[in-house]
């Protein structure tokens, strides 16, 4: 028997047994409804104590009784105070929404799970009802009429189920008339919940170990040594390359910043190694950092103040060092933080240069007062001026699409260097519908913090959408690959593709171009970086050698899938 | 049940003004009230806007919805993802004048429960669009009842209004569109599910409310005509501090006058804020030149960081062992 918090418990047919139609009691008299699978668990009190975080203390969701200090009313009303004060969007937000609906259908949850609260219009006024009664006249007078309610323990109850079910991916406020971004009030409602010492373990414990050492997943510096050493290994059973491994190198030229997820599990690994083999095959002087070991910051999923503490180390790394300029990996929630927070919360850098590519001599003038650019940037700069030479053909077995993540869509707008990079290093690129891409990209459903397999059930309804989309693309063009330039959605995107879209495989951006790049001293190249045999690549075996040619077949029969 | 409340609170207010035909009760409901509602008006917009502007912006988060502006060689779309200015402006006066966003609107369907199919839905871009743009030009048509004489460009507006010439006195196309435009608006909050799950009494009464404007106000034209000089008396004088009261002026007219001052007296306490408050909406009228310009909180204060000193100390024997460079031996 397998549990609500594994995939195969879900049956396609139940999850897409929806009915849009809301249910008949008003939205302020249907009580949340905490089902496993569809929440995650609360944060553990060693967390928030390892970051100085309120009313740290053991409770479980199913409690009645949360545990709530005493002022909590207040508090909360404190803090809507103090943030209606503090952030115009917040403030604005609460006051203009006309409840057109135009948003509804356009959140990946909604979609996936028609549960109204959902909508993003609704997920608002599940904060909006409290500041309508407690900070407007009209509301305070009119009550009900005007949309109010009373704030109640069952309220934050509601609270913590619907802004634990919003990845911010910000999809509505492309929709919205007036530009209300959903993500700014889930971002404000989860920063109440925080004062009350209301988190999610999936959350604050990498927040508590990225403060710690550097990054979400906990390894130390030996362990990231140990890991890398490894990858080097690997590259050079791969390529017959021995590359380089700079780790907190004093005056190196530029500092590299990954997701740590790329540290440690497949396919991130691939990303982080093909990564490794430009800087050797270009003969970048970079470094990566133990201290600033992760360029992911899920402070941004728990309250301004922390994506602050925990973004600070990046420029103080990169002054430490001595470093030029500063290189971001594929990653998408970072890039939100480092593209709109780090130069207003942790800047100015002014002991930085202007990054120049010291391959092409490209001064990346967009970026003059941050100064960090996106590999994506780097590398289509590189091809672009004929800096990389590139075999396509070795990655004809893979018929790619192309999974624009949230942030650097919504948030940066990086939509062409990516596909520039995909065109050059694939033959077989194939876009998935309009409506599913660039500023319209579906979530992976597992953004924000709720990639965690407690939340299966809201992660399959969530990922319903791109998976979708995924299986389009591969019922149309035979598809077999998704590349995607997010370190939660290599992890996430797995589990959606294996349940929506079965056969698809989960890649980075980095891997396809490695794997098509030609190396100085290689040997022939007969594998790729995940070790796995490259099929039309390996005729020039042994013939007879029956394991070989196995091999081959199972391959050439996976690119068929 | 929060429609027919909606409903019987505009009827109410409706037949309330109707008591400005009474003798006497001409100078409040034809001039008190409206300057009343007036000054509500000017006074609630300012309030409102000054207490929007005066929160800060403490980040830029533009929601970008085109190509970014980074390598020459790459085409930005400025309209979409603005990176100055003039942009920025372009963005807007997208956004203002012809609702950019709606017109990106889709819908959703589950195809045999399995497959989702995304298809273009404008008609609540063309309801809203119709409402707005045909509600601007009834305003300024009004203008002819508030000057002497009367400016040229609201003759011409009048004269392109009623292209059509049908009818004596001639319908205008844009009295009739808005209307249809309303009822579309006011159907679709009815019998859309998920429209009408989250619509607020509020959301009734401003469509009841406009709606009561224009049918008050179309009757005035054409069923039940008014005095239409002891109206434009009255409206001069308004205009001109100087208001009289002639008492040949319809019931009908106090009625339509009435759930006018209403709409100018509620508008800065409802949802008809969104009018101004689009343009200080931060998704949209900021630049994404994040990377490029720094942007300043004013209210930025130090936090509790994690130095890497603190990281060396606790760590500095692995990291000697791993071989990695430490700052103090």
């Amino acid at each position: 028997m397998s549990t609500p918090d594994e995939m195969n418990y879900y049956q396609q047919e139940d999850l897409l047994n929806l009915d849009y139609r809301p249910p008949k009691t008003e939205w302020m008299d249907t009580p949340v409804d905490l089902r496993r699978g569809s929440y995650i668990y609360p944060g553990k009190p060693k967390n928030l104590k390892i970051l100085d975080l309120p009313n740290a203390r053991e409770w479980a969701v199913k409690d009645a009784d949360w545990k709530l200090p005493d002022n909590w009313k207040q508090t909360v009303l404190d803090g809507m105070a103090e943030r209606l004060s503090k952030y115009r969007s917040f403030k604005l937000f609460m006051d203009i929404c006309v409840r057109c609906g135009a948003c509804a259908d356009k959140c990946h949850f909604f979609i996936g799970g028609g549960d109204p609260k959902n909508m993003p219009v609704l997920r608002a006024e599940l904060l909006r009802s409290i500041y309508r009664r407690e900070f407007t006249a009209v509301g305070k007078i009119l009550g009900k009429l005007a949309g109010g309610r009373e704030l109640t323990p069952e309220v934050i109850k509601e609270w913590f189920y619907y802004f634990f079910q919003c990845t911010e991916c910000r999809r509505c406020s492309v929709f919205c008339p007036y530009g209300i971004d959903t993500a700014e009030v889930t971002m404000m409602g989860r920063e109440l919940l925080g004062l009350l010492g209301i988190y999610v373990n999936w959350v604050i414990e990498p927040v508590a170990n990225c403060f710690r050492l550097g990054n979400h997943l906990a390894i130390p510096p030996h362990g990231m040594v140990d890991t890398l050493e490894f990858m080097v290994d690997d590259i050079e059973e791969a390529t017959g390359v021995r590359v380089g491994l700079p780790i907190n190198k004093k005056g190196a030229e530029i500092l590299f910043v990954t997701p740590s997820g790329d540290f440690v599990a497949a396919p991130g690994i691939y990303t982080c190694m093909s990564q490794m083999l430009l800087f050797h095959e270009l003969g970048i002087d970079y470094t990566f950092s133990t201290y600033a070991s992760d360029g992911g910051n899920f402070g941004l999923f728990t309250s301004h103040e922390m994506i602050k503490r925990l973004n600070a180390k990046i420029y103080a790394e990169a002054k430490r060092l001595g470093v030029k300029w500063i290189l971001g990996g594929e990653c998408g929630h970072m890039w939100r933080v480092m593209h709109q927070y780090m130069n207003t919360m942790n800047g100015p850098p002014d002991f930085l240069e202007v990054p120049k590519s010291p391959v092409t001599g490209t001064v990346f003038e967009h970026a003059r007062s941050t100064k960090m650019i996106h590999i994506m940037e780097f590398i289509a700069d590189l091809i672009r001026h004929g800096k990389l030479k590139l075999d396509p053909s070795r990655n004809d077995h893979i018929r790619v699409t192309l999974h624009d993540s949230c942030n650097p869509a919504r948030a940066m707008g990086l939509l062409e260097e990516p596909r520039y990079v995909l065109r050059n290093v694939c033959n077989h690129f194939y876009e998935m519908p309009e409506n599913t891409i660039r500023e319209q990209t579906f979530c992976c459903g597992g953004g924000a913090g709720l990639g965690t397999d407690e939340n299966m059930e809201m992660r399959l309804r969530g990922g319903f959408p791109r998976g979708n989309a995924v299986r389009y693309v591969q019922e149309k063009h035979g598809v077999n690959q998704l590349a995607a330039m997010c370190a939660i959605d290599r992890a996430t995107l797995i589990t959606v593709c294996d349940y929506w879209a079965p056969g698809v495989l989960v890649t980075g951006v980095g891997e396809l171009v490695a794997n098509a790049m030609i190396f100085k001293g290689e040997k022939k190249r007969t594998q790729n970086l995940r070790l796995e045999p490259i099929p039309g690549m390996e005729e020039d075996e042994e013939e007879g050698n029956e394991e070989g040619n196995e091999e081959g077949n199972e391959a050439g029969g996976q690119s068929d899938a | 049940m929060k429609v027919l409340v909606s409903l019987a609170i505009v009827g109410g207010l409706f037949a309330l003004g109707l008591l400005g035909a009474l003798p006497g009760m001409g100078w409040v409901f034809g001039v008190v009230i409206p300057y009343a509602a007036l000054m509500l008006f000017l006074g609630g917009l300012i309030y409102r806007v000054a207490s929007w502007a005066n929160v800060p912006v403490p980040f830029r988060i533009p929601t970008t919805c085109g190509q970014q502006k980074s390598l020459p060689w790459i085409k930005n779309q400025g309209l979409e993802n603005p990176h100055n200015r003039l942009t920025v402006i372009g963005r807007m006066a997208l956004e203002v004048l012809f609702f950019r966003s709606l017109l990106r609107n889709t819908r959703t369907d589950l195809v045999d429960k399995r497959r989702l199919v995304y298809s273009t839905d404008l008609w609540l871009w063309l309801g809203a669009i119709v409402m707005h743009w045909t509600f601007l030009v009834i305003l300024l048509r009004h203008l002819r009842l508030l000057t002497s004489p009367v400016p040229l460009c609201v003759t011409f507006l009048e004269k392109t209004d009623g292209f059509f010439e049908v009818g004596v006195p001639v319908v205008y196309a844009t009295s009739v569109l808005f209307l249809a435009g309303l009822a579309y608006l006011l159907l679709r909050r009815l019998v859309s599910p998920q429209v009408r799950y989250i619509s607020l009494p509020a959301d009734y009464f401003s469509l009841f409310l406009l709606l009561g404007i224009g049918l008050s106000g179309i009757c005035l034209r054409h069923l039940l005509k008014t005095d239409v000089v002891g109206v434009k008396e009255l409206a001069v004088g308004l205009v001109t501090f100087k208001p009289t009261v002639p008492d040949t002026i319809s019931w009908l007219f106090y009625g339509h006058l009435f759930l006018v001052s209403v709409l100018l007296a509620c508008f800065p306490f409802s949802k008809l804020m969104h009018m101004p408050g689009v343009f200080l909406s931060p998704t949209r009228n900021l630049a994404n030149s994040n990377r490029r310009v720094r942007h300043v909180n004013p209210w930025d204060y130090p936090v509790k960081v994690h130095p890497y000193e603190e990281y060396e100390d606790e760590l500095r024997d692995k990291m000697k062992a791993a071989g990695l460079p430490v700052e103090k031996e």
